[in-house]
């Protein structure tokens, strides 16, 4: 391990263009000629299209067109999908509702587009689009998910009677039920997982280039995975097939989730693109944002979990409602179910376990992955019923989680996952040390001295990351292989460039990955080029979501790199006429182990093309590409405490401390783990505290800003402590095991459970507002 | 076409000449005339700081701000800061070393607020940073980072400040 390897604190390549302003983000890219779009959206939750007058519009000043759905249509541009295929438990496929780029007939949510104004300036499109006048006839709308389920409710698809997407299972529901009515005890609780919003700082956007010239597309857009979007686009939505079609995602200002979709705005200007024959860009505005942006999150669940005599977990009966609203994003289905269900066993040893779950198509915008996509709602649920569960046995939290941990492995869960490797009392232990668990009782006298009301609370969580084994994802129903693809490629000085189907948007892989290159050739930092986030530049790649980019990102470049070092070893060994199983490489040299002879690196990949002088039958050059398909998901774990104080009389709640105990596998850079364990909390913690999205019952969202959509803040944050009790991860090279979502997944049960710790009441729900708590408070006493 | 006005703009030291429609605010102005696109558009309605700029050496928003009313006033945005021969400036390094910032979209932002926040006399204590830089948001959640930073690069000023003091006094 270098200074720069696998494991050090590098500070990170990419920040000097980030500080400077001098990042390319989407909204950042000009070209000659470029024109700019804004586009019209339904007012209404749900209403028929009764006629689109643009003609006025058309004539205002600076409007190059205005282009509705129905010339959409008539250019065959195809429907939205969702890319992986559920099965209700009777065998029918999910209903899948048709959703339009342009909606054509019908809105089904407010912000649902239906046009689309080009103008020489933003303004002048927003002009415009006033001018557009559209009868709409307003339908009934439904935006509770509860409500939509109802006989007589607004239906919002022909394909799906009743709202039902599909209504899926996992596991044995009779064994359930047998062991929950042979119980010594059982804890019932229902909860609810708040609807969020996303909100990276970037908004979407995408600038649509189309070249007659050549009949060739060019979409800048704010994406985690340009290739998926290219082959979404060209194989479903006839935008134009793959080779006449490139994709660029530059800088991308966070994505959470909210940008591994295709969204009707890319489609719509490329095609934009081509009618007008002049680049069209688009960006969203924040309420636009607010709008559009895939949703996470919004489940409502009844739970049971069953005890035998000594406490040991012998069931868990899950039935969850997950709105999905108005339409079926790309992967919105695998989120409720394969990335949910599959966790429900937590880090605990549960034999029986069932889950339900229906999925229902309400008047609100879709909702999709978010920062943990199905783990943080698997793990709210255990750990939320798990403390509950200690309080009602009148047993310590943290012994009957330590009574029930998994222990051994390989462990197979009755959910499907496999657990491959973990320690979790090491990790619980070190929590427990770092919070100062035992003199809790003596700070919580301290603080009801002063009137003050204080909890502790902890959560145990795991995770499943590193999608996916292609074959196990394929069998489950997913439309795409889950591997990753890396190309290593030496310049004949020397230099590198890495080409990786992995997205940077915020988690430094220009450092990390480069730091695994500088370790193992032993060459600086600085002659390492990470490529990502371009169709033209790099070969095929799946993209970055689910901390996924080290364990199968990595693990590519790893494979490409084993292939690459092998030809330069046989070219080293040609040079210095030694057998090549003697060649190690080290310092940035070749070097015949034991001895004194090395060649440099630049001059093997000189030597490499030149071709003058390589081995007998060797192509010439340096440059190598491997495609890595994982073998199982890998399993971070931790545990999570957080202790509060809370005022009885304003119902302000007070984060004391907050401890994280993670096991991520291997770490290559711990400053850049820190970073995503802190930007996880920071969005748990909102989560739990202070965000919530609402519509109310006509469907008309009422938290479309920032003023009422309460986003952690700097001051709403306290300091974490940290900790990690790492278990390599077996199931690829690198042992890693991936750190990006647990914060989010942990923190939130850990901060709920210390509230109502510190209120005596257990009914509480997310996120707890100074109200919310405030009222627990009188509703318990 | 629609009416447009004449304006000229001190913008890091150097004076630019535009045409743009009255409504047009300074962040626009920046970003859609001048290619000056490092001051950031998060929500345009002055409610995430990352647009961020500095005029006559205070911090305003430049979404809420309209570019005709700076005319004859000193701008600073985030690609006038560093030094002109590329050195950063000391609150662009303290973001390096600290890890300030993950996907950078709202750095610029923080980073004018946070010289303001400094030079305002604002960034004496943890708690101080923390309020006085409540207007930029972050959701990469790097706020821990970012307090971190500006409490360095607050006390680089401040003993700054107080080696020059001292030299003075000598």
């Amino acid at each position: 391990m270098g200074v720069e390897g696998i494991g050090a604190r590098v500070t990170r390549k990419e920040d000097k263009r980030f500080l400077t302003g001098k990042g390319r983000y989407t909204d950042d890219m000009t070209v000659p000629g470029m024109k700019y779009a804004y586009f019209i959206r339904s007012p209404h939750a749900h209403a028929k299209i009764v006629n689109i007058d643009v003609s006025a519009a058309k004539s205002m000043p600076g409007v190059i067109d205005v282009l509705d759905g129905k010339e959409l249509q008539a250019d065959g541009i195809g429907n939205l999908i969702c890319g992986w295929m559920i099965h209700s438990k009777d065998g029918s496929p999910m209903k899948m509702g048709a959703w339009r780029p342009l909606a054509i007939d019908t809105v089904r949510y407010v912000g649902d587009a239906v046009a689309i104004v080009v103008a020489d300036t933003s303004g002048e499109a927003r002009d415009a689009a006033e001018a557009v006048v559209i009868d709409y006839d307003v339908l009934p709308a439904v935006a509770d998910v509860t409500a939509a389920m109802r006989a007589g409710a607004p239906q919002l698809h022909p394909e799906a009677p009743g709202n039902l997407i599909f209504d899926w299972q996992i596991g044995d529901p009779d064994a359930a039920d047998r062991a929950i009515a042979s119980a010594a005890h059982v804890t019932e609780i229902d909860i609810v997982n708040n609807r969020l919003s996303p909100n990276p700082m970037e908004p979407r956007a995408t600038l649509g280039i189309y070249d007659s010239a050549e009949d060739h597309y060019t979409c800048y857009t704010t994406s985690q995975n340009p290739h998926v979007a290219r082959l979404v686009m060209s194989a479903f939505y006839n935008v134009a097939p793959e080779n006449k079609l490139r994709v660029i995602a530059p800088d991308v200002g966070g994505g959470f989730g909210s940008k591994i979709y295709i969204y009707p705005e890319e489609i719509v200007c490329l095609w934009a693109s081509k009618k007008t024959n002049v680049p069209v860009k688009w960006t969203s505005d924040r309420t636009e944002a607010f709008l559009t942006d895939a949703h996470g999150r919004d489940h409502i669940s009844k739970v049971r979990m069953a005890f035998d005599a000594d406490h040991r977990i012998t069931a868990l009966k899950v039935d969850t409602i997950a709105n999905l609203g108005a339409y079926m994003s790309l992967f919105s289905s695998a989120v409720p179910t394969y990335l949910y269900a599959t966790l429900l066993s937590g880090q605990y040893a549960i034999p029986t376990i069932h889950a339900n779950v229906r999925t229902v198509y309400t008047n609100t915008v879709p909702v999709d992955a978010y920062r943990g996509a199905g783990r943080p709602e698997a793990t709210y649920l255990l750990e939320r019923t798990i403390e509950t569960a200690a309080r009602e046995l009148g047993l310590s939290p943290a012994e009957l989680r330590r009574k029930n941990f998994i222990r051994s492995f390989p462990y197979q869960t009755p959910v499907i996952m496999n657990y491959d490797a973990g320690n979790y009392e090491a990790s619980l232990d070190a929590a427990m040390q770092a919070a100062d668990w035992n003199g809790f009782s003596a700070r919580r006298a301290n603080s009801e001295a002063r009137g003050k009301k204080r909890g502790i609370g902890m959560s145990c969580y795991i995770e499943a990351c590193g999608i996916a084994p292609s074959a196990a994802v394929g069998s489950l129903g997913a439309g795409v292989g889950l591997w990753e693809s890396a190309e290593v490629r030496v310049n004949a000085v020397g230099t590198i460039e890495v080409l990786t189907g992995s997205h940077s948007h915020g988690q430094g892989h220009e450092t990390t990955f480069a730091q695994l290159v500088a370790g193992r050739l032993g060459v600086p930092i600085e002659s390492i080029n990470i490529v990502h986030g371009d169709t033209d530049k790099v070969q095929m790649g799946m993209g970055t979501y689910g901390s996924r980019s080290g364990a199968v990102g990595m693990s590519a470049i790893v494979k490409a790199l084993d292939k690459v070092e092998a030809k330069a070893k046989k070219i080293a060994a040609h040079l210095m006429e030694a057998s090549e199983e003697d060649i190690v490489i080290e310092n940035g040299e070749l070097k015949v182990a034991g001895t004194d002879k090395a060649v440099p690196w630049f001059q093997v990949a000189l030597a490499s093309y030149t071709a003058h002088n390589l081995p007998s039958g060797m192509e010439p050059g340096l440059k190598e590409t491997a495609f890595y398909d994982p073998s199982n998901f890998t399993f971070p774990a931790g545990c999570y405490i957080a202790e509060v104080e809370v005022d009885p009389e304003t119902g302000e709640t007070d984060i004391i401390q907050f401890v994280a105990a993670d096991d991520f596998g291997n770490i290559i850079n711990p400053l850049i783990v820190e970073g995503q364990v802190h930007g996880g909390l920071a969005q748990g913690i909102g989560q739990a505290l202070l965000e919530a999205v609402h519509y109310d019952e006509n469907g008309q969202l009422l938290t479309a800003s920032f003023m009422d959509y309460a986003m952690p803040r700097a001051d709403d944050l306290p300091s974490f402590k940290l900790s990690h009790q790492n278990t390599p991860c077996p199931s690829n090279p690198l042992g890693i095991k991936g750190c990006g979502e647990a914060g989010a997944i942990g923190s939130p049960p850990a901060l709920i459970n210390a509230i109502t710790d510190a209120i005596g009441n257990n009914r509480l729900t997310m996120p707890a507002t100074s109200m919310k708590v405030w009222q627990a408070i009188h509703a318990a006493h | 076409m629609t009416r447009t006005i004449h304006l000229s703009l001190d913008i890091n030291g150097k004076q630019h000449e535009l045409d743009v429609e009255p409504r047009v605010t300074l962040l626009d102005a920046l970003r859609e005339s001048l290619a000056l696109t490092g001051t950031k558009k998060g929500c345009d309605q002055g409610q995430c700081g990352a647009c961020t700029c500095h005029v006559d050496g205070k911090r305003v928003l430049s979404c809420l701000t309209l570019a005709a009313q700076v005319e004859g006033r000193q701008i600073t945005t985030i690609e006038g800061i560093a030094a002109e021969g590329g050195d950063l400036h000391p609150v662009q390094a303290a973001f390096i070393e600290n890890d300030a910032f993950q996907c950078g979209y709202c750095t610029p932002g923080q980073i004018m607020s946070a010289v303001a926040c400094i030079r305002e006399g604002h960034a004496g204590s943890e708690e101080e940073i923390r309020e006085y830089m409540s207007g930029n948001l972050c959701r990469c959640g790097a706020y821990n980072s970012i307090v971190a930073a500006v409490r360095e690069a607050a006390e680089m000023a401040a003993t700054g400040v107080a080696a020059k003091d001292k030299a003075e006094v000598a």
